[in-house]
């Protein structure tokens, strides 16, 4: 009988598992590969530059996404609260993306250019000393500890087989100066990327303390550009729907 | 149902397979059960004439054409009113949700639009619209600065509700603020000053707010403040009360913000307080701008919020 000598053969038995496992998602998700429809075109999406990513990095390690969502949903609640949904477009460099779904905190996916870097530096060293009520923890470390950006170029390479834009030859930077423009493209160079990230901590400052440059100012950096690429006046308000 | 075959006699059915003694019963699953089954493949036929569902090459099928439609109002970029029916979908079942409730609210806010800002506030049933949208607005986007109740908080951002105003108080002037930001810049004076020229404008500085001093060097300190060395007069005011332009404080109203005088109980820790705000500069305070976050709408109503429920119409 057939059936036994499946059960009997554990080898057998896993690959014919395996198999019927992942049919649903292969029925599932493949087909997404090939719907052009749902692509968004929007402009303004580009690669985080070293520094954002940096405080990207940074995000994932403290385990922040256990607290805080990075996506919108389309619901009349959360774009009263948060503003215009999330689109796919804008998370299409993240990896992993933080889309999730357990909200302790408020969703962050739009929290750029909310408040000052000056309060999230406070908020995120002592968030009950701004918000009383807060359940968040405290991170002081994140200012006392010197940023380690030694492995930029490394941490870049790695996404850049992931599919993320960042050059590393001139022909590479010449294609990301026409898609994203020069000044963009700048920032994603991969052999100026030690360069880029300590320019861009001198100049923003963004832990208010700038003899240094610590893992806050990587993180706040982060934090002050999600949500800000896409211009949505630049959009008729129902653009998006077509791509749904 | 099935019968529990532990009680009955007849021998039960089994699959014939023997592991060790141990068997294995082949009972037909309940009726009800398998109709359920069915009825959930029945389902998925309704669904895909309602709903997007199957992948098609490289476009997917919206359901059946005019069964299953939304309509929805939206706005062009240049401002026009269209309507638009499209198949079902979230996005377009979310413009819907947003036109119901736009509906409800709209007209309240299409009057707080329209109206002046001193009828806004005359108009009781209408502030009671404005100090309730108000409070949600507010609790979102400003209590984690300015604090639940709008009172601020020493060394981090303004009270909202007193009567004083470092960026001016006419409703204008705080919709500008709201809309544009604001960020108040006073540079540090440690390498323009010597030690005791500080010491003597701190003490004039407490001297303006009644705070205790040393006379001499009070009297001293307002020489400096009005001269060219010094040059606190430039921002402050010859009066020393401000200027509202650039956000420059009023260092004679008793109200502190960057120096936390009131908080030290010693002349000279209030001393030291003022100094290190003069030695220092201040470039921290940033009001975020709202413009492009909050509609004209919202903002305005923040405004009259601002202006007539926290900071009591002056
Ligand atoms: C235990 C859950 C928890 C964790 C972990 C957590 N947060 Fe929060 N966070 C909160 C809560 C609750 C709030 C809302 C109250 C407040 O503002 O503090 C919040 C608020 C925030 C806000 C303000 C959002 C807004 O729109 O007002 C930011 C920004 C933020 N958190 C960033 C972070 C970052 C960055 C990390 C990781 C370093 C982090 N949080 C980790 C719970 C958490
Ligand atoms: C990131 C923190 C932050 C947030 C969020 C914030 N403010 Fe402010 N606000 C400030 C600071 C700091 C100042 C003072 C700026 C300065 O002195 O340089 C200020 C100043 C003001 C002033 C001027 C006060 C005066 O005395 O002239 C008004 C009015 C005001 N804010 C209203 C609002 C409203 C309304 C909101 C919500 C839409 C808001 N603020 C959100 C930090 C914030
Ligand atoms: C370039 C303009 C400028 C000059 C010059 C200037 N100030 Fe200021 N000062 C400001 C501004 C603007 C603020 C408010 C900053 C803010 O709110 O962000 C301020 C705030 C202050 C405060 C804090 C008040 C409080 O509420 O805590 C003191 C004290 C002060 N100035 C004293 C002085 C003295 C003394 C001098 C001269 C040595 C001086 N300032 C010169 C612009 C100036």
């Amino acid at each position: 009988m057939k059936h036994d000598k499946i059960e009997r053969n554990l080898g057998i038995l896993l690959i014919f598992t395996m198999l019927a496992i992942s049919a649903g998602g292969m029925v599932e998700i493949i087909p997404l590969f090939f719907i052009k429809e749902t692509i968004e075109k929007v402009d303004g999406v580009r690669p985080y530059t070293p520094l954002e990513q940096r405080g990207r990095d940074i995000y994932t390690r403290e385990g922040c996404y256990l607290c805080h969502s990075q996506m919108i949903r389309p619901f009349r609640d959360e774009a009263l609260r948060y503003g215009h949904y999330s689109l796919a477009a804008e998370s299409k460099y993240d990896h992993p993306f933080q889309w999730g779904s357990k909200r302790t905190g408020p969703d962050l996916a739009r929290v750029g250019g909310k408040y000052s870097n000056d309060w999230h530096t406070q908020h995120l060293i002592a968030p009950r000393s701004l918000v009383p009520q807060s359940v968040m923890p405290n991170y002081p470390w994140l200012a006392k500890n010197d940023l380690d950006y030694s492995d930029i170029t490394l941490r870049l390479k790695a996404l850049r087989v992931a599919g993320v834009p960042y050059s590393n030859s001139q022909a590479e930077y010449e294609r990301n100066v026409k898609d994203f423009g020069e000044d963009v493209a700048k920032t994603l160079h991969i052999p100026d990327a030690e360069k880029n990230l300590v320019a861009q901590a001198k100049l923003g400052n963004y832990d208010t303390d700038p003899s240094n440059i610590t893992e806050l100012d990587a993180l706040v950096a982060y934090l002050q550009v999600l949500g800000t690429m896409v211009d949505f006046k630049k959009y008729d308000d129902d653009y998006f729907v077509k791509f749904r | 149902m099935s019968q529990d075959k532990t009680t009955t006699t007849a021998t039960p059915k089994t699959t014939g397979h023997n592991w060790d003694g141990i068997e294995e019963y082949t009972n037909p699953l309940p009726t009800w059960w398998i109709w359920g089954f069915y009825i959930t493949f029945i389902f998925t036929v309704v669904y895909w004439l309602f709903y997007p569902a199957w992948p098609i090459g490289d476009k997917f099928t919206k359901g059946i054409p005019g069964l299953h439609t939304i309509t929805y109002k939206a706005t062009t970029v240049d401002g026009k009113e269209v309507e638009k029916t499209t198949h079902w979908n979230m996005r377009s079942k979310f413009m819907h949700e947003m036109n119901e409730m736009e509906g409800v609210q709209k007209q309240w806010f299409d009057k707080v639009a329209a109206m002046s800002f001193e009828d806004v506030s005359k108009d009781a049933e209408l502030m009671q619209f404005v100090n309730s949208a108000g409070k949600t607005l507010f609790s979102d986007n400003c209590a984690p600065c300015h604090q639940a109740g709008g009172q601020g908080k020493i060394g981090f951002s303004p009270n909202l509700t007193d009567d004083h105003w470092q960026f001016g108080g006419t409703h204008d002037e705080i919709q500008q603020t709201i809309v544009h930001g604001r960020k108040g810049f006073m540079p540090a004076f440690k390498e323009v000053l010597n030690e005791q020229q500080i010491t003597q404008l701190a003490n004039y500085v407490l001297s303006l707010s009644g705070e205790p001093h040393d006379n001499a060097f009070a009297t001293a300190g307002a020489q400096l403040f009005k001269s060219e060395d010094a040059g606190c007069y430039y921002c402050h005011g010859a009066d020393a009360k401000g200027n509202t332009q650039m956000g420059s404080a009023n260092l004679t109203d008793k109200i502190w913000l960057w120096a936390d005088v009131p908080a030290k109980s010693t002349q000279e820790s209030k001393l030291a307080e003022v100094k290190r705000v003069i030695t220092g500069g201040l470039d921290r305070g940033v009001m975020p701008a709202w413009g492009g976050r909050l509609k004209p709408e919202q903002i305005k109503l923040l405004t009259v919020y601002v202006h007539d429920s926290l900071g009591g119409g002056k």
